[in-house]
């Protein structure tokens, strides 16, 4: 057979992207439940990462961690009204992805860890070369840190990758969110290393890697402030 | 059996490791072992990722190499290998989520790799679907060893740990009262392409002396 014909040439080229396209079709429909799965069982990790629950590999584990310590997901406004109560702990603002995030539309978590209420929020931004995210645990009080988890798409492994390790988050424990009383302005943030002039609210930055810590100063700061009428009304 | 490793197979096999290394000979694939090497572990799951997929779009070619269509041949390795890498990416999301986290941006960077397309259009479309299994097994770890080997310097030196553990004590840099400090130029791309540049220079050095006593 002449495989240099025109008419060979298309019925191939043909055929080969049908069967491709079925196959890769098929599959990506067979494992998607799995990886939604998946993902939000990494969700829930993360959350339990920020309340410094760390460690949980098994997925029961995690799964029974999270129905103990989370009491509800839910979603505010920013003048902090209640929009869903959120009860089943993982269908209303743990459906929320971080991009839907709104005025009106402000997933919180509820906890409660040894008999302490946490509250745990969301938040995003942009590092280097791509996204940021994380999840900051508050005290009751409002306005100290309780626990924090940050992680990353594709920032310098090395240089802006250790955002998303224990050492950098722990960094965040026990500080003052505001600098003053008034609790207006979040206050919270982090400066390049070496340079905090006030550590009730600055944190250290990573060496060498200016921009993906400017962007996750920006993210903390912007992340909490969205949060602020919540804070004031539970005091 | 004897025929599966005969001398010739295992020259297939054994060449792209050094004589004809796909890093430092035919000069393919420099661009990811710059980019990912800046920590040991990412190197080695890139190599080994690398190595795979090379074997397996090595067969799959091997086997079509017959009936295809010698004007759409890059178009057709390219489906190929686009393929099998989205397959191993979603397989890997759905049973080995942690790994594919690790892995984001490379399992994209494989579908760019030249040693692939490099196997795949200068063995794989002459050769038996054995022979191209070992060429590709043999490029991919040919290509992981450099790898390894640069990555191992980079962690080292650039942060003082190897795959995430501390190696240089912490109480010998400057900040804690000692005297050391971290190469911060390791963790820089070009770092890497000086590395590589002296492993080409020693290998070629050491193998040039070897071919002249013989």
């Amino acid at each position: 057979m002449n495989t240099n014909s025109n008419s060979y040439t298309i019925i191939y080229a043909s055929v080969m992207v049908v069967i491709v396209a079925f196959l890769l079709a098929f599959v990506s429909s067979a494992l998607k439940p799995t990886q939604d799965k998946n993902v939000e069982l990494d969700k829930k990790k993360q959350i339990l990462a920020a309340l410094n629950i760390r460690d949980l590999q098994d997925a029961n584990a995690i799964e029974s961690k999270y129905a103990e310590v989370i009491v509800a997901d839910m979603i505010i406004n920013a003048k902090g009204d209640t929009v869903n109560a959120g009860a089943e702990k993982d269908q209303a603002g743990f459906k929320v992805e971080n991009k839907e995030i709104t005025a009106e539309n402000l997933p919180i978590y509820i906890c409660n860890v040894e008999g302490a209420t946490k509250y745990v929020v969301p938040m995003s931004g942009r590092g280097l070369w791509g996204g940021l995210w994380g999840y900051m645990a508050i005290n009751d009080d409002c306005s100290t840190v309780y626990g924090a988890y940050f992680s990353h798409e594709s920032e310098t492994a090395g240089l802006g990758s250790p955002i998303a390790e224990q050492k950098f988050q722990d960094q965040f424990k026990d500080k003052q969110i505001f600098a003053d009383t008034a609790a207006t302005q979040v206050a919270l943030t982090i400066v390049k290393k070496g340079q905090v002039k006030n550590p009730e609210y600055e944190v250290d930055g990573l060496t060498g890697a200016t921009l993906t810590t400017k962007g996750a100063a920006a993210m903390v700061t912007d992340g909490l402030q969205q949060y602020i009428g919540f804070f004031n009304a539970n005091k | 059996m004897s025929k599966l490793f005969s001398k010739e197979n295992r020259e297939v096999f054994a060449n792209p490791l050094n004589l004809d290394n796909p890093v430092t000979v035919q000069v393919l694939g420099i661009c990811s072992a710059l980019a990912v090497t800046a920590q040991l572990e990412p190197a080695l799951v890139m190599g080994l990722s690398v190595t795979v997929i090379t074997a397996f779009a090595n067969v799959i070619i091997s086997l079509l190499r017959k009936t295809v269509p010698n004007r759409i041949r890059i178009i057709v390795q390219l489906v190929v290998v686009a393929t099998l890498v989205t397959l191993v990416s979603q397989i890997l999301k759905a049973f080995a989520y942690d790994v594919s986290v690790q892995l984001s941006v490379y399992v994209g960077l494989i579908i760019t790799n030249c040693i692939l397309m490099g196997r795949l259009e200068a063995f794989a479309m002459q050769n038996g679907p054995w022979e191209s299994f070992l060429d590709g097994v043999g490029s991919g770890l040919g290509y992981a060893w450099i790898l390894v080997a640069v990555g191992f310097v980079r962690e080292l030196f650039g942060a003082g740990t190897l795959l995430g553990m501390r190696i240089i004590p912490e109480s010998m840099y400057v900040e804690n009262g000692g005297w050391y400090v971290n190469n911060g130029m390791m963790t820089m791309p070009a770092m890497a392409m000086i590395l590589v540049g002296c492993i080409i220079w020693a290998h070629r050095a050491y193998n040039d002396r070897k071919a002249s006593k013989q």
